[in-house]
């Protein structure tokens, strides 16, 4: 069994086989390999036996089920009004800067992607970002230069 | 009872049951009201927003198609409320749709269309999308052209797929502006679990989803005079032709032989034709199999048998039982027949070179068109079959002809492969085969008819979902006599839910039959994919009772009386499963990933 | 600066040590008890569409059913809200005794939290928090179990019926209605489905009594409510506020001083223009004097430095991306409402395509299938009506 095999059948075990687990199995997914292959949703519909184009249809329509690759560590820029009036951009350029990827991209090491996202729930601390799971708020673009340095030195 | 409510539409009062729809009430009053996505074979979808209504008091208008009935409302169906909203969303669909209208394969016969002249939409300024959105257009299937830019995400297509066929090949895919109908990963249609089977193009709206049509090549080759076009014609095909020249319901046999005349095939003949030697060689079949596993005790034989005269069904089963394949008949279609039996057994019998004659079939289904393309169809050492029309494409190609064709005179078809029974022209029904299989099985095996009044099979008739009937077999000749006794099990699918359901009940053992038959399309071939749109279970009965009245009328009633046959047999094929017939007339399958 | 201060509330963030005992006399009581206190508070659903709460519990309570559900709606993605995600950080305890409360009156045996993906990061604690929360449900004898469900990204999933979808492995997309979810929710069954800060309100009433709740706020408009301040102040965050200030109150508080609107409500809000502070009430749509906004407590406040045409371009933005995609208005409408905007700022489209675009936004009120596409209507339009001579070129 290939690898993508293994985890789709724990996460089918654990979450169970019905339509329902579907999400959850995704999440799984998007947890261990931060993307969904066209190869781990064809897995997905066997375990769960629905067609490989619902499973498409499905994980497409959510932003963080995302069907290309991606890096380890996915950075969602909060986009939204309060986040873009409290300098979204300039932490979007600094990130851009420090990782020498544009907006969409990932680092030819796959360590990082940066993204945008819709409003994340912090605007009372704009601006804000996530980088898997992980808030980072009031950012300055310091802060940003800062932050990636610390997630490249965990890496190193 | 359900309960009545009372209700007015426009000020008229109506009283209807209570789980009833606005839309159905409107109905009863013969009001229409404009709808999109709304389909009477599908679930109710209230996506369009075509047919919004006024509820007189209520802030915000209801979708006619998705809001029961209450008692007193007062419905408004075309208050200026009303009609200002639904220009504007017609306006709205056509910004996001390629309104080249012209220029359409569709233009004449689009809801989007018409809807749009009706309301006269001649001003809108709303901005083309269209450029903004990369659409591409998939003709890489051999049955059916995906546009995504003449697409209106009413998801009738999605529907039918998941709902009709139990295959969902088609889904919705992302969302917001994005938002589109998508394969897996939008991979083109003939790479996916599609089964070509065009139940999506005969509920497409639009243009989004159409045949991939032949008609070009086939004037090409009609005007080629070193060529010799024969042509055969599938039994649904002329319970349906008639609707594309405003009849519906009726039978245009005579009519339809005579416009493929004038349209110059050097031959027309009939695919019923080989649904009669269909049914002598699948009947040979199955009696063999029974024999094997009654008489032989034979391990793997396998029972029961299924049809295989439906290309989306053959192509489902790839794709979903593929641990099924050796139950299948291996009888190619009736189409597949004639076009090996056309380069061989008629080019011989002609006098004409194989290679001059080019092999055109006239089909209710665009599953053929994938099915004409199988590597395996070459058996006759050419490709069997050269060009698979639709009902809709030869209703075109009769009025490019300035054909006439409710003025036609009634003409036959011709000799040779032109003869067929009143059992080979219900094969275009669902039960069809089931029941001219029973009346040809049935009396090689006792002697006697079929014990049905007028050989009419009415327990394998109809539009259930899944049929069953069972036929005790008694008193048969010596040849068959371990059949004595047995309880002939059979049943019947038609549409590929009703299918998956059948097989997973087969696969589960709670059902056991000897002979199964399948039809991929709702109705059977009469309700196929390359049938006139627009299709209902109304359209589809039609068709039905005039499939069954055809029968009635034709002077031979059984497959194994045509003499035609007896002939095919006699000169060329020898006899039933022989050498002949199993080098031309069967074939395999290949299993398929389902997922 | 010598600001009027409004009165800070402290009921949905104060600690109460007590709530086992507050949670073990609730589940005491009568049904019938508890449904009439809910409807004598005048709680009204605090996600934003104000559907009173008793009364959707009663509904859900008389239907026959084998199964029925309770979901916390937890997918707070209104730009500008986020006072569900410190509810559930402080004190998750009181939405998961309102929902336990729930559970009895209706018969049913399990309930959902269904947090947006975007705080994934609560999981953790809020596991403690259920643990805790089963343990004290087996010693009072109440059969209930809570689970959490996770979203993945997608703001058209708050809207119930997207949500109860989301919840059954599909797309997010609403569903038509009727049925409402009262009758037919999640799998098919009754459902009640609250905001979060909903049911922590309800805690306070159980606690207190209607009384206290009903004498909070004004008219049709009951109680205390979170809001959820951004934009251009110097006191972002999340403040306890009595139901029916007018907006001056609001900006006299917490503005800069230069304040020149205020959207109420979110991107699917209002936008509040300056002249109009004082005559607009915050409450739901009802008997308040002026105009009366209904919120899910979102307060983004412009000052003068803001361009208005930004703000309007993001929030359609916002839409387009969000909306689920099925219906026409809102798919389509959302598309031509932020080419329109862009066009007629480049001077693309005469300024009077403003007016065609004003009743586009008519249509989509009228005829969206849900909430989302109905709304963009009212942000849409306060702006443009409002600051017109910012939206062109």
């Amino acid at each position: 069994m290939t690898e993508i095999q293994t985890l789709v059948k724990d996460l089918a075990q654990s979450h169970g086989r019905s339509r329902e687990s579907l999400l959850p199995i995704l999440q799984g997914i998007i947890e261990k390999d931060r993307f969904i292959s066209e190869y781990a949703m064809i897995e997905v519909a066997k375990e769960l036996d629905i067609s490989t184009a619902e499973v498409y249809g499905t994980a497409s329509f959510y932003s963080f089920l995302d069907t290309e690759k991606r890096g380890k560590y996915v950075i969602r820029v909060c986009k939204t009004i309060t986040c873009a009036m409290k300098g979204k951009n300039q932490i979007l350029l600094a990130l851009e800067d420090t990782l020498k990827i544009n907006l969409g991209e990932t680092t030819p090491d796959k360590k990082f992607s940066i993204l945008e996202t819709n409003c994340l729930g912090w605007c009372h601390k704009a601006p804000a970002m996530l980088i898997n799971d992980d808030v980072y708020t009031e950012l300055t673009p310091e802060m940003v230069r800062q932050i990636i340095e610390d997630y490249r030195k965990r890496e190193a | 009872m359900a309960k009545i409510i009372n209700l007015t539409i426009n000020g008229i009062a109506v009283s209807i049951e209570e789980d009833k729809t606005i839309l159905e009430a409107a109905e009863k009053l013969n009001i229409k009201i404009p709808t999109l996505c709304y389909h009477k074979d599908l679930c109710v979808a209230g996506n369009c927003r075509v047919c919004v209504v006024e509820q007189v008091g209520s802030k915000k208008l209801l979708a006619a198609c998705a809001n029961p009935v209450h008692e007193g409302m007062e419905i408004e169906t075309n208050s200026l409320i009303v009609r200002n909203s639904r220009k504007h969303i017609i306006e709205l669909l056509l910004s996001e749709h390629n309104a080249d209208c012209t220029k359409c394969y569709k233009n004449g016969n689009c809801e989007l269309q018409e809807l749009s002249s009706e309301y006269k939409i001649t001003n809108s300024d709303f901005i083309d999308l269209v450029p903004s959105k990369n659409y591409q257009i998939d003709t890489l299937s051999p049955s059916l052209v995906k546009d995504d830019s003449k697409c209106i995400r009413c998801q009738r297509c999605v529907r039918t797929c998941s709902e009709i066929q139990h295959l969902s090949a088609l889904s919705v895919a992302h969302k917001g502006d994005h938002m589109k109908i998508s394969s897996f990963f939008d991979k083109p249609m003939n790479e996916v679990v599609c089964s070509n089977c065009g139940q999506c193009i005969i509920h497409c709206p639009t243009g989004a989803l159409v045949e991939r049509n032949y008609i070009e090549e086939v004037w090409d080759a009609l005007a080629d005079p070193d060529l010799h076009v024969v042509v055969q014609t599938a039994p649904a095909v002329r319970v349906g032709l008639g609707e594309e020249f405003d009849s519906y319901g009726s039978r245009v046999t005579g009519k339809m032989v005579s416009a493929l005349k004038r349209l110059g095939f050097n031959s027309v003949l009939d695919t019923d034709f080989t649904a009669d030697l269909t049914i002598l060689e699948e009947g040979t079949e199955l009696l063999t199999r029974l024999k094997k596993s009654i008489v032989g005790k034979e391990n793997g034989v396998q029972l029961p048998m299924f049809t295989s005269c439906s290309p989306g069904w053959i192509k489902f089963i790839e794709h979903s039982f593929p641990e099924y394949l050796d139950n299948l008949s291996t009888c190619k279609s009736p189409q597949q027949m004639f076009g090996a039996l056309a380069k061989t057994y008629y080019a011989q019998s002609r006098g004409i070179e194989s290679d001059k004659i080019v092999s055109v079939s006239i089909m209710p289904c665009t599953a053929k068109k994938y099915e004409a393309d199988r590597p395996e169809m070459r058996d006759s050492g050419y490709k069997d079959v050269d060009y698979v029309l639709t009902t809709r494409e030869l209703a075109i190609m009769i009025k490019q002809a300035g054909i006439e064709f409710n003025n036609l005179d009634d003409e036959k078809f011709d000799k040779l492969m032109g003869n067929s029974s009143g059992a080979a022209v219900i094969f275009g029904s669902t039960g069809g085969v089931m029941e001219a299989a029973l009346r040809t099985a049935y009396e090689l095996v006792t002697g006697r008819e079929v014990p049905f009044k007028n050989l009419e099979i009415i327990p394998v008739r109809g539009m259930k979902g899944i049929k069953e009937a069972s036929v005790l077999i008694e008193n048969p000749v010596d040849d068959w006599k371990f059949l004595d006794g047995v309880e002939l099990k059979c049943a019947i699918a038609h549409g590929l839910e009703n299918a998956h359901q059948l097989l997973t009940d087969i696969k589960a053992k709670k059902a056991e039959y000897h002979f199964v038959e399948v039809m991929a399309c709702p109705g059977g071939c009469l309700g196929g994919g390359g049938q006139p749109i627009p299709t209902s279970p109304e359209i589809r009965a039609k068709r039905m009772k005039a499939i069954y009245d055809e029968d009635k009328d034709k002077p031979i009633r059984k497959s194994h009386e045509n003499p035609e046959v007896a002939q095919l047999y006699e000169e060329f094929l020898g006899k039933p499963l022989g050498e002949k017939s199993h080098k031309l007339l069967h074939t395999h399958y290949t299993p398929r990933d389902r997922y | 600066m010598g600001k009027k201060q409004l009165r800070r509330m402290d009921l949905i963030f104060a600690n109460d040590e007590d709530f086992r005992d507050i949670l073990k006399q609730t589940l005491a009581r009568p049904n019938e008890e508890i449904i009439e206190d809910m409807i004598s508070s005048g709680l009204k659903g605090r996600g934003g569409a104000g559907f009173p709460t008793g009364l959707k519990w009663k509904l859900t309570a008389e239907e026959k059913a084998k199964n029925k559900y309770i979901i916390c709606n937890a997918d707070e993605g209104e730009p500008g809200t986020f006072k569900d995600r410190e509810i559930l950080t402080q004190v998750s305890y009181k939405v998961l005794a309102g929902m336990a409360v729930c559970a009895k009156i209706t018969g049913a045996k399990e309930g959902f939290i269904y947090l947006r993906g975007e705080y994934k990061f609560l999981v953790p604690l809020l596991n403690q928090e259920l643990d805790k929360f089963h343990s004290a449900c087996s010693e009072l004898g109440l059969k209930f179990n809570v689970k959490i469900f996770m979203g993945s990204g997608a703001y058209i999933c708050g809207e119930e019926s997207a949500l109860m979808e989301s919840m059954e492995g599909r797309r997010g997309e609403p569903r038509n209605k009727p049925p409402f979810p009262t009758v037919k929710g999640y799998r098919g069954c009754p459902t009640v489905i609250n905001n979060v800060e909903t049911l922590a309100h309800t805690f306070t009433i159980f606690k207190y009594g209607p009384r206290k709740f009903r004498d909070l706020g004004v008219q049709d408009s009951r109680g205390s409510k979170l809001f959820s301040v951004s934009g251009d102040t110097p006191t972002p965050g999340i403040y306890e506020l009595e139901l029916g200030m007018t907006v001056q109150d609001f900006v006299d508080d917490f503005g800069d001083g230069d304040t020149k609107a205020v959207q109420v409500g979110g991107a699917s809000g209002f936008l509040v223009p300056r002249k109009r502070f004082k005559e607009t009430a915050i409450g739901y749509q009802g008997k308040l004097t002026g105009i009366s906004l209904p919120t899910g407590g979102s307060m983004m406040i412009y000052n003068s430095s803001r361009s208005m045409y930004n703000v309007l371009n993001n929030y359609l933005d916002f839409f387009q991306e969000e909306s689920c995609g099925q219906c026409t208005p809102c798919r389509v409408g959302c598309q031509q409402l932020v080419k329109g905007v862009d066009a007629v700022k480049r001077g693309d489209k005469p300024t009077a395509y403003l007016d065609k675009l004003l009743k586009l936004t008519d249509t989509m009120k009228f005829t969206a299938k849900c909430g989302l596409g109905q709304s963009v209507a009212n942000s849409f339009q306060s702006i443009v009506e409002n600051f017109r001579e910012e939206m062109i070129y």
